[in-house]
């Protein structure tokens, strides 16, 4: 789907409330983006609620960046 | 010992935001008591409250002018009720350390009586229906009692001792008194104190309604539910907000040319060992904290021109309390003005003690003593003692005692005494 992308940076630019500029493909949340650890939890919960996607803890600690968690996305959501 | 002062003076209460704002009003006899709107409270016995004013009009309180609305959500009202009083009292005090030592060298305790109430609730609907792993990563952290006291460290740098006092309805005036304590001791020369509450939510007003402590007579003329002393009042108005002050050891104060509004005297505490919520009827435990507090100060009872009792509109407790106070008064009771500043605001639990502290300071700063609104037909214990009924009383106040008793039997009295 080519607006997972759009929906994955607008989650972004709402929970750590930074110019949507910045979001960009391979901006990673905590170095370029401000989040910090419990951020980035609820970036992933965020996610799973918008995607209907369950995203195991595992696989959580590998989604640093925005283009992290557009793959993920991609290759697990339903629709 | 070492000296401690008042610099600084932030609130948020149901009257609005800023301590010459809440004056005004407040002697003004207006009264921040209305209809619940935030929520439901069409099955809950009690439907008033003391709701602080939210908007962006006069003395109304505007959450994102103190926390970006990103952040709201990692944080329950009653933190961001305590960084937006610290935040007025910090600036009120002119105090920026600016080398490590000096933040080293400050401290703050903001304590409150129940925390994130509100907050509690929605997580455990949240565990209930989606289960565990739909709980927020902030919800802990936007619960914890002491997160007030974290945040405005983290906001302003303070890096001296961090605190966090929890004594129900006692605990504002006990943030006060132990903080000043710490600087009396030389743990720190300037401390941010006081209390902070928002449980102005369907548990929390369930909750109290349940202990049948609540007003339930006047859902319809809110602004009559708080009466203390009066022979209608039929229990307590739940109240929200906050009250922060900026206490300094008086060299440190005098040295940057700060202006003083008060010293803290004394500090009074006692428990009642005697009941969870009653108080004692002979009123001994209030009666030992006001004494101790005097002791504590080095001043008679006649040198005291003002209390602000915690006289919360209960049938019980407000004539235990006067009782004591003529106890410990005695003749000097005749030139004694005591009023209940509740009657406005409600009962703010863990933020009251620090509010009425504010208030009481405002009193002696301005010669005038705040009016216990709707007492309109004292109680017959309550007959000749000069309760300031439904209008201030312009009257020089030398010194304030103010009085915060808490659920489990903690009482707390601090003394403010007028800076010459």
């Amino acid at each position: 789907m080519s607006d997972i992308a759009e929906r994955v940076k607008k989650i972004v630019v709402d929970h750590l409330g930074v110019e949507e500029s910045k979001v960009v493909e391979n901006a990673s949340f905590i170095d370029d983006l401000g989040a910090d650890s419990l951020d980035t939890v609820e970036l992933v919960m965020a996610f799973e609620e918008e995607f209907g996607v369950e995203i195991p803890d595992d696989a959580a600690e590998k989604i640093l960046s925005v283009k992290d968690a557009i793959d993920f996305i991609k290759a697990n959501a339903a629709a | 010992m070492r000296r401690v002062v008042v610099t600084g003076l932030g609130l948020v209460t149901p009257l609005g935001v800023g301590h010459t704002l809440n004056w005004e009003r407040l002697i003004s006899s207006q009264s921040g008591i209305r209809a619940i709107t935030r929520f439901d409270a069409s099955d809950l016995a009690s439907k008033v409250a003391g709701q602080v004013p939210r908007g962006t009009g006069d003395g109304d309180f505007d959450a994102d002018a103190f926390v970006p609305p990103k952040d709201q959500r990692k944080m329950d009202d009653f933190i961001i009720f305590a960084i937006a009083a610290a935040h007025e009292a910090i600036k009120d005090s002119g105090w920026a350390p600016q080398t490590d030592e000096e933040r080293e060298r400050t401290g703050v305790m903001v304590g409150s009586g129940i925390g994130g109430l509100p907050g509690i609730a929605d997580g455990a609907v949240t565990l209930h229906e989606k289960g565990p792993r739909r709980l927020s990563p902030f919800f802990i952290p936007a619960c914890l009692i002491n997160l007030a006291s974290g945040h405005i460290s983290i906001q302003h740098g303070f890096k001296g001792p961090n605190h966090a006092v929890v004594t129900a309805c006692s605990t504002g005036a006990h943030a006060i008194g132990d903080a000043a304590r710490l600087i009396m001791l030389d743990d720190a020369d300037v401390m941010i104190a006081g209390g902070t509450e928002a449980a102005v939510s369907r548990l929390g007003v369930g909750g109290f309604a349940a202990m049948r402590a609540l007003s339930t007579n006047f859902n319809d003329t809110p602004e009559k539910a708080s009466r203390p002393y009066d022979k209608d009042r039929d229990g307590f108005v739940i109240g929200e907000g906050a009250g922060v002050v900026v206490l300094e050891e008086l060299e440190h104060a005098r040295k940057r040319g700060a202006t003083i509004y008060a010293e803290v005297v004394g500090y009074g505490m006692s428990g009642d060992a005697h009941h969870i919520s009653a108080p004692a009827e002979d009123g001994n435990g209030g009666f030992r904290a006001m004494r101790n507090a005097l002791k504590r100060a080095g001043l008679a009872p006649s040198d005291i021109d003002y209390v602000n009792a915690h006289g919360t509109s209960t049938p019980l407790g407000d004539e235990i309390e006067l009782g004591a106070v003529r106890r410990l008064f005695g003749e000097s009771m005749d030139k004694l003005a005591m009023s209940s500043t509740k009657s406005a605001i409600g009962h703010l639990l863990g933020a009251a003690g620090a509010v009425e502290a504010i208030y009481s300071i405002k009193a002696i700063n301005h010669g005038v003593v705040p009016p216990t609104l709707n007492l309109e037909n004292p109680s017959e214990s309550c007959q000749g003692a000069n309760l300031v009924p439904k209008v201030a009383q312009e009257r020089r106040v030398r010194a304030a005692l103010s009085n915060s008793f808490g659920f489990g039997g903690t009482n707390a009295s601090l003394v403010f005494k007028e800076f010459v």
